[in-house]
């Protein structure tokens, strides 16, 4: 038989498996890039709220986008529909495509039901970030708090989603966690499907 | 007790202000002024030694020898200059230099709440220079 053992051939391009592209890209680029993003974000706001609510913003529409994408490339064009699902979805899967590892850690909050923490001891977009003592609390990973808000909306789980430092015993910085507080009626739509 | 291998370090922007001081030896600590003085007064000396070169492409003092001390200075494509001060005949203060210079392209050049020829106020950036000099440190007392 001719052709074995040849790459297969597609008669048509739409039956082509789509490639998995390059799979890094440096890491000084995206550091350039995304300080210039904060930087012309300062200059478009007058408070830290604000700053932080437009670069959580600018991850949303990333969030949307990479849940589109890797339910077709990973998950076979399935979603999940289960709260755990999408969780562990966001905290392996995105997290391996967008920073090339999982999260360091994925918790259920112990005072609140609705509220589950993704935490990472060196968060990709701050390594490189020093925030000034004056900015208090600020930090640039709500872009990352933006990107999970924006996968998890798309997906149907509405929830509110914000970053912060949070100091570790016996460490000098601070780890990153990122705090995920769903609406209602997420809740009430797990307890339904029990 | 042994000595510190380095004295101090200055970081100099490309107009000649001093944009970060760190002393690591007890005595001979400058005050704000003395070292804003000195560090203008070196970028001067730099120009100077450029100019004098009777050969061209000439790019300035690297090293300056006295009798108890050694000062090594390393100037970026950019004009900043980074020099430190150790004891005479440390080793390897080109390579720590340029560990410097990564440092700051890095932790300053990078972090979009540092504003261009300004002093450098980044934790980062002083928790980084804090571990190479003491690699260093460690490494010449290995000796």
């Amino acid at each position: 038989m001719i052709g074995v053992g040849k790459a297969k051939q597609y008669a048509n391009v739409l039956d082509k498996p789509l490639s998995r592209g390059r799979q890094e890209v440096s890491l000084s680029a995206f550091a350039f890039l995304f300080s210039e993003l904060v930087q012309y974000n300062q200059t478009q706001v007058d408070n830290i709220a604000e700053l932080e609510r437009r670069l959580e913003d600018a991850g949303y529409a990333v969030g949307a986008r990479v849940l589109e994408l890797l339910c077709h490339r990973e998950k076979g064009n399935r979603r999940e529909t289960r709260l755990l699902g999408i969780l562990s979805f966001i905290h392996s899967t995105v997290w391996k495509v967008l920073f090339g590892k999982v999260a360091d850690s994925l918790e259920k909050g112990t005072e609140h039901e609705d509220e589950y923490m993704i935490s990472e001891k060196e968060l990709l977009v701050n390594r490189f970030i020093s925030v000034p003592k004056d900015m208090g609390a600020f930090n640039c990973g709500a872009f990352v708090a933006g990107i999970v808000k924006g996968v998890l909306d798309n997906a149907g789980f509405p929830a509110v989603v914000t970053a912060h430092f949070v100091p570790i015993e016996g460490q000098q910085r601070p780890r990153t966690t990122i705090l995920i507080k769903f609406a209602e009626e997420v809740l009430h739509r797990e307890a339904r499907l029990g | 007790m042994a000595q510190p291998a380095i004295y101090s370090l200055f970081i100099i922007n490309k107009s000649g202000g001093l944009i970060y001081y760190k002393d690591y030896g007890s005595a001979g600590r400058m005050d704000t002024n003395d070292s804003l003085r000195l560090a203008s007064l070196w970028h001067s000396m730099h120009a100077i030694s450029q100019q004098l070169s009777p050969i061209p492409g000439c790019t300035g003092i690297d090293l300056l020898q006295a009798h108890n001390f050694d000062l090594h200075c390393f100037q970026s494509l950019t004009g900043t200059k980074f020099f430190v001060i150790c004891e005479t005949g440390a080793q390897n203060m080109e390579t720590l230099l340029k560990a410097i210079y990564e440092l700051y392209t890095d932790f300053v050049l990078k972090n979009p709440f540092y504003e261009m020829e300004m002093p450098i106020r980044c934790e980062l950036f002083d928790l980084n220079i804090a571990q190479v000099i003491q690699k260093d440190r460690l490494a010449l007392l290995g000796r």
